[in-house]
């Protein structure tokens, strides 16, 4: 591959520890040598946790699953960098030879009022979830749907829709904000179903209870720093914070209590 | 509608089927099956429903669809995940689309098609009646999904956009970009939480399910470890359900996510349920080789790729060298196209990924230790141009690059087959009951519908059948008319299970001689799966295998080391867990593959093959589901047999030439 075969790397990491949620943690510092470029960032981290356990330590704990980019499990802040340095890129399709031979490394969790670190590297992202419960999604009863043909939906309009719907969840945008902002997360639910027919007869309620939900969680305001969206790696763009923005402007002054209204095409 | 004919009666058919699988699939016109045995079925009553707990176990398109469903209905639903949060259940990664006999594209496209189709592709392994009613729910799926918001792809027009995918003749595929599984998932992920929210379904997130509850020979309930605080914990309920997919990762590189695992259908079969068919498994002939011995995983590319891109390896030994430009045209073997005339590049995936080992084993593989074939694009962009492919597969050439660092715009990508999907799993009636009353499986985690081997697009349409539009209907037929006795946690069966998951933490975590890393005993155990029970298996590397395969398992429990308590976030102990249950399903798969005599859809036994090296079913002696009673460790299972009749779908050798 690519002509890196047979070439390894030596590499520096400082590694948040931490026990559990309850205790204080503190970066511990490993050299990883015979490193080779063509593994992705996490199978370095695997054969690290390996000679970990030989000599009896604790591997280092992080969350991950699919290792394919779609599932939003895993999640590292890479030298200040949420997922590190590829842009559009998960931390499990980050691949070592986005470093160099002796780089020095620092990883930590996702840092964020709302993520209380569980163990090491692993974050509690189930305020996510709550955000969801307080309306992100169609009221819709299993069976009684029409034919899926019979309401056409504008390409551009569904689109617009896949390109919010695309977010995985990962928890980045949270990571990278000052403000510890899930602006980014709850704004692509919205705008994903906002720009849908099916999403018009809840689209007020849900920007107002979702948005309600978010700022209980301790997640803080969005104040247009943009970094959300420089590490988003499926790059949902801020323009869906603007969407969301007046959404729940209108929901909050316009529409009253639960009264339906449409709040029109963007 | 073709009506039905005599059942195809050869020997095997003619033999009665064991007694503990009675199919319950119902009689008469196969179109009228299901709606026939709707009204039949028992319902509860609606102020009842609340008062019977239903056990889920997963959360991924069958485990969420049904959780959300049952909940929807009125049920008390607990739904357990060993993911921080539903949403990341593997369903996510599927990419390439769904199917469904919408007949949208008006190409002769039909209910009865889809369900011949499946059929024919399982190679006449499935259950009829199963497969029918799959086809006839398919249509429905589009329309919930489509309902709540699901951005499937469209036309201009406005209407639903449609692929031909995976050897379909048909444009039957409904496709989200590549992220058709991803987009369905977060339709029943948002369904179920906002069932949360309403207060029908508690979510359990990092629990791992560790055991079954038998009580007077019924499932009433599951044991669970919390994977943050290790706090081992009982649940009671009226029924249990796994959605817990598939064993793919026993072969440690497979496609599936790195938790996948079989320990929750495991558990249950020590506990009675049958396991059918566990040498059914496909491979899928996209995806990215192998670069290192460091690899954790391996990632498929979707197979709609096929539809443009062209198989091929160098038409001699000499060549596997050179870079792909310096082979001229005359010297490429498109090895699909040269055999398969009329399917070409899209033959099904077992015949795909088998013809790429066959080339391999000549030496005409390219890469790294000579395990790839090309998957070209070049004529494709010339004829269609640059953007039309980036338009088509952007997302999955980017994905190549970022893993491989080749640019698949200006050469030729480079796959190998790798474990996808299992079709095997715990064996179920038409109403996905096992064989222990009370314990429901669905999605990829039961058997019943794709025989040996499953089309492209299908196993999105089964997770969401089964969860959306079966199990709420004959889970409630069950609790209708099941009497079950008030139980809770201080049962004695209850207390018996909950302190042998205690006593195997703790094995696991004090082998006498620790020296070797779960992952390192998971790799052995899959390199030898792989060897021996991959694309081509034979007698002598199965028997192999069998005698292997528990001396590991030995060796495991003497030397496997985890470091740290029980009592915490313990990642290693969580591995370890699965591996032990792997090493007993593993042996249990090759001994399915080693009684099966015969070739059929993803089993390739090299000793029954057809003159032209195709595979040869022997429908006299094996036209049977091979669903396995658990015995106990290192004894021989008992192979009980489900008899396959086919009334409307005649046996016959599948040929794509």
């Amino acid at each position: 591959m690519s002509g890196n075969s047979g070439k390894t790397m030596h590499i520096k990491l400082q590694v948040w520890r931490q026990k559990n949620a309850q205790e204080k943690g503190a970066f511990v510092t490993y050299d990883v040598s015979d490193v080779s470029p063509d593994m992705s960032f996490l199978e370095m981290l695997d054969v690290l946790n390996e000679r970990l356990i030989h000599k009896g330590e604790a591997p280092i704990a992080f969350d991950h699953d699919c290792r394919e980019g779609i599932c939003g499990m895993c999640g590292l802040m890479i030298n200040g960098v949420a997922h590190g340095p590829m842009a559009a890129t998960t931390t499990c399709q980050l691949h070592m030879r986005s470093f160099k031979d002796g780089d020095e490394l620092i990883i930590e969790p996702w840092r964020a009022r709302a993520f209380p670190v569980l163990r090491d590297l692993v974050v509690d992202r189930a305020a996510f979830d709550r955000i969801i419960q307080a309306g992100g999604y169609v009221s819709v009863r299993t069976g009684t749907a029409r034919d899926a043909n019979e309401t056409r939906i504008a390409k551009q309009d569904a689109d617009a829709a896949f390109d919010a719907a695309a977010c995985i969840g990962c928890g980045a945008c949270v990571a990278a904000c000052p403000n510890g902002s899930a602006s980014l997360f709850t704004a692509a639910k919205i705008s994903h179903l906002g720009h849908l027919p099916q999403g018009q007869p809840e689209r007020m309620r849900r920007a107002r209870n979702m948005i309600a939900q978010h700022d209980k969680e301790g997640f803080g305001a969005c104040s247009n720093h943009r970094e959300c969206e420089a590490v988003c790696p499926k790059q949902i763009s801020i323009a869906n914070i603007a969407m969301m923005n007046r959404d729940v402007i209108r929901a909050t002054t316009i529409a009253e209590d639960d009264k339906q209204t449409s709040g029109g095409g963007m | 509608m073709q009506g039905p004919s005599t059942p195809s009666s050869t020997s095997a058919a003619a033999a009665a089927s064991s007694p503990l699988l009675k199919s319950n699939a119902p009689t008469g016109p196969i179109e009228q099956r299901w709606d026939k045995h709707r009204f039949d079925m028992k319902l509860v009553n609606p102020a009842n429903k609340r008062k019977y707990k239903v056990i889920m176990v997963g959360s991924g398109l069958a485990g969420g669809a049904g959780a959300a469903t049952l909940g929807e209905l009125g049920y008390n639903v607990e739904c357990f995940c060993y993911q921080d949060s539903p949403r990341r259940a593997h369903s996510i990664a599927a990419q390439g689309g769904i199917n469904a006999a919408k007949n949208y594209q008006n190409d002769g496209d039909s209910i009865y098609r889809l369900f011949y189709d499946t059929v024919k592709g399982g190679d006449f392994r499935a259950r009829e009646s199963n497969v029918y009613r799959l086809a006839q729910i398919s249509v429905n799926i589009i329309d919930q999904c489509v309902a709540q918001g699901v951005p499937f792809a469209r036309e201009y027009g406005g209407l639903l956009d449609n692929r031909s995918f995976g050897g379909a003749q048909v444009s039957r595929t409904f496709y989200a970009r590549g992220q058709t599984g991803q987009q369905l998932l977060l339709g029943a992920y948002q369904a179920l939480e906002r069932q949360v929210e309403a207060g029908t379904v508690k979510m359990h997130t990092r629990s791992e399910m560790l055991d079954l509850i038998v009580i007077d020979g019924r499932a009433r309930g599951i044991v669970t470890r919390d994977m943050v605080t290790g706090k081992i914990e009982t649940h009671i309920g009226d029924a249990v359900v796994l959605g817990t997919g598939g064993y793919g990762n026993v072969f440690y590189l497979s496609t599936n996510a790195k938790g996948c695992n079989v320990m929750a259908s495991w558990r249950a079969h020590r506990r009675g349920a049958l396991f059918a068919n566990p040498c059914y498994t496909q491979i899928h002939p996209t995806c990215i080789p192998v670069s290192g011995d460091y690899q954790s995983k391996l990632t498929l590319m979707s197979e709609s790729l096929r539809n443009d891109g062209r198989v091929w390896v160098p038409k001699s030994k000499a060549d596997v060298g050179k870079t792909p430009s310096q082979i001229a045209e005359a010297d490429r073997d498109y090895y699909l196209e040269r055999k398969y005339p009329s399917f070409g590049n899209l033959v099904p995936r077992d015949i795909a990924s088998r013809s790429a080992k066959e080339v391999c084993d000549e030496g005409r593989g390219v890469g790294p230790g000579g395990l790839g074939v090309y998957l070209d694009f070049g004529d494709a962009i010339k004829r269609l141009g640059k953007d039309k492919i980036a338009e088509r597969y952007g997302n999955l050439f980017e994905m190549y690059q970022r893993i491989t660092d080749d640019n698949p715009y200006e050469t030729p990508m480079r796959i190998y087959p790798a474990i996808h999907y299992t079709m095997g799993g715990l064996w179920v009636d038409y109403n996905l009951q096992s064989t222990i009353p009370g314990l429901f499986v669905i999605g990829e985690a039961n058997f019943s519908d794709h025989g040996a081997n499953r089309l492209g697009a299908s196993a999105l349409m089964q997770g969401l059948a089964d969860g959306y539009f079966i199990i709420p209907y004959t889970l409630g037929n069950y609790l209708a008319q099941t009497k079950l006795d008030k139980v809770d946690g201080s049962h004695a069966e209850a207390q018996k299970a909950e302190s042998e998951v205690r006593e195997r933490i703790q094995k696991l975590l004090n082998a006498p001689n620790p020296s070797k890393t779960p992952d390192a005993f998971h790799r052995e155990l899959g390199k030898l799966c792989w060897d021996k029970c991959g694309m081509a298996r034979t007698k002598e590397g199965l028997e192999e295998a069998v005698r292997r395969i528990p001396q590991l398992r030995e060796e495991f429990w003497n030397s496997v080391k985890v470091v740290g308590t029980g009592d915490e976030l313990n990642q290693s102990l969580e591995m370890a867990g699965r591996v032990a249950d792997f090493l007993e399903f593993g042996e249990l798969m090759c001994r399915d593959a080693l009684h099966r005599e015969e070739s059929c859809g993803g089993h390739f036994r090299l000793e029954y093959q057809t003159p032209e090296g195709e595979a040869a079913r022997d429908d006299e002696k094996f036209q049977y589901v091979g669903a396995w009673e658990w015995k106990g460790v290192g004894v021989t299972p008992i192979l009980h047999k489900e008899v396959l009749d086919f009334e409307y779908v005649h046996p016959s050798q599948r040929s794509y030439k």
